[in-house]
């Protein structure tokens, strides 16, 4: 139903989502004290195509990093990426990323920052202006075209993100806590906004949190991680209905038995990451 | 919407007072100093006199200088200026974005710009004197090497700050490395740089100012250094508010610069910028 709002002058990618897969993913870091630390030990993970998997984990696990070595940002120690069953090497055309801090282009104005995904991989002038402007609309913001991302609020700043991301289609979505800046009104609102950008797009998805809420509401299956090093500790399959609208879906019983149980699991990792950043300290 | 423009307009009113205090405050002072010379308080011929001041300054207008018209002399230093701005500031930013993004030339050559940067660089006047005579390069080279430095360690510094995120971002957009380059390095760098050049264009004057007092045949430093020979305050002073009007103008073009270059950036409401 929600494809059909798809423009029809934008296809889909030719090829659909694709299959990831994450193989004995490990990543290691030497600290300023010249420790070797390990950071991501040994990830082993699969998401279906189109599949909505988020990974949550307590603060500072090497979730974010998880999700580097998947951008091709940075280098595993060890192990490997497979997009499609073909190993990664360095960034791919068909990933987009959403970070958790603003990282649209501040020089630029709304307009010209969702057209520069477009212009950077070689789309007319013209063209892209025109991809952009039908982006911008569908996350709300037209009329604001000419205004500079500091002119903005934060939540509008996170829909130029979204469209900056989106106009190219991406079959592989990361998304890095990207509503942890946001207050918690417009953090719900920006949740339902992505699912039914998401519905539409049909991408693979990857999405980092440490709200369990949030969690619950976008998945189609939740990972826990460990405490630092990440490693994967238990997947729930969310077997809420789609389409859903996640402020309303928090009050289904299914929700609140969800959440207990996943809680029950995560709650242990985040205890040893409060004693591990205590110890730290 | 109207709210916003209410309360330009109330600041616009309630900020009119300043030009006028600003300007009692000049007339005040110039009084006291001409009062205090007409009085014989302190003596004119060591410190000369605003009235004083005043005639040489029409004299030069009306009739020229020893060395020829004024405007010739004005316009001889602000070629030096000019020259020696465009030079340095060019010079400057390519070394800054060149050591700032490429680790193994900031490795290499940090350690000569720091020791070159404590050099009391004005001493080089002498030098290049020596080197290019009393024409207009020897002035051009020290307001080369008294701009190059500032704008060099801005730009450095911005070209190292680019936000990792951002760039990040670019990459995952589809930009290769000259579209980083171009899309996020320099806009990044160019708030950095714009920020010394108004410092460095007080240099510059300074540069071709200083050089034309060591040794030259034309130029407003020439006028002074006549003058100051001459022992004859006012003409320095006159000399000195021609230079000055260069550099207000000057500083009033590079502001319009900044605000069209910096168009994206959250204007600052201090009371500095009222200045």
């Amino acid at each position: 139903m929600r494809a059909s709002a798809v423009s029809p002058e934008t296809p889909p990618a030719p090829t659909g989502p694709p299959l990831l897969g994450l193989r004995a993913l490990t990543k290691r870091f030497t600290d300023p004290a010249g420790r070797e630390r390990t950071v991501v030990a040994d990830f082993e993970l699969e998401v279906a195509p189109g599949e909505f998997c988020v990974l949550i984990g307590p603060s500072g696990c090497g979730k974010s990093t998880v999700l580097s070595m998947v951008a091709g940002l940075e280098q595993p120690s060890a192990g490997e990426v497979l997009v499609d069953k073909v190993p990664l090497a360095g960034t791919d055309p068909r990933t987009g990323f959403v970070f958790q801090q603003d990282a649209v282009f501040p020089w630029k104005t709304v307009l010209a920052n969702v057209a520069a995904g477009p212009r950077f991989r070689g789309v007319g002038r013209r063209e892209a202006a025109r991809q952009a402007g039908d982006w911008i609309t569908r996350v709300g913001l037209e009329g604001f075209e000419q205004h500079y991302p500091h002119q903005l609020s934060g939540g509008m700043r996170k829909r130029v993100a979204l469209a900056q991301t989106f106009v190219n289609r991406p079959g592989l979505l990361l998304m890095d806590e990207p509503f942890s800046a946001l207050d918690a009104q417009t953090r719900q609102i920006m949740a339902g906004e992505l699912l039914a950008l998401w519905e539409s797009l049909g991408a693979s998805v990857l999405f980092v949190t440490h709200d369990l809420e949030e969690a619950i509401a976008l998945a189609d299956r939740v990972v826990v991680l460990t405490a630092r090093p990440a490693a994967v500790k238990r997947e729930f399959v969310i077997d809420l209905p789609r389409p859903r609208a996640p402020r309303e879906i928090r009050f289904l019983p299914r929700f609140a038995q969800l959440h207990e149980e996943i809680w029950t699991a995560l709650s242990d990792e985040v205890h040893t990451a409060y004693a591990q950043a205590t110890a730290a300290g | 919407m109207s709210a916003v423009t209410g309360q330009r307009l109330r600041t616009a009113t309630g900020r009119a007072w300043v030009p006028a205090v600003q300007l009692g405050l000049l007339l005040v002072l110039l009084g006291a100093w001409q009062l205090a010379v007409s009085t014989r308080s302190i003596s004119v011929f060591f410190f000369g006199s605003p009235a004083g001041t005043w005639r040489e300054l029409y004299g030069w207008i009306r009739h020229g200088t020893v060395q020829g018209s004024l405007w010739q002399q004005a316009w001889v230093t602000l070629q030096e200026t000019l020259i020696g701005f465009g030079v340095g500031v060019a010079c400057g930013v390519l070394a800054g974005l060149a050591l700032g993004r490429i680790t193994w030339l900031a490795r290499v050559f940090t350690l000569y710009v720091g020791t070159l940067n404590a050099v009391p660089r004005i001493v080089l006047g002498s030098v290049f004197v020596i080197w290019f005579g009393l024409g207009m390069a020897s002035k051009v080279a020290l307001a080369i090497v008294l701009v190059f430095f500032t704008v060099f360690f801005n730009s450095f510094q911005g070209a190292r700050d680019v936000d990792a995120n951002v760039i990040a971002n670019a990459r995952l957009l589809g930009a290769g490395r000259w579209s980083v380059f171009r899309h996020v390095v320099l806009p990044s760098t160019f708030s950095w740089i714009i920020a010394s050049l108004r410092v460095a264009f007080g240099l510059a004057i300074t540069g071709a100012v200083v050089g034309e007092l060591i040794g030259a045949t034309q130029g407003l430093g020439l006028l002074i250094a006549q003058s100051q020979a001459n022992i004859d305050p006012d003409g320095v002073y006159a000399g000195l508010v021609v230079t000055t009007v260069l550099a207000v103008v000057a500083e009033g073009f590079i502001t319009l610069l900044e605000r069209r270059l910096l168009r994206w950036k959250p204007r600052r409401q201090t009371p500095a910028a009222a200045v």
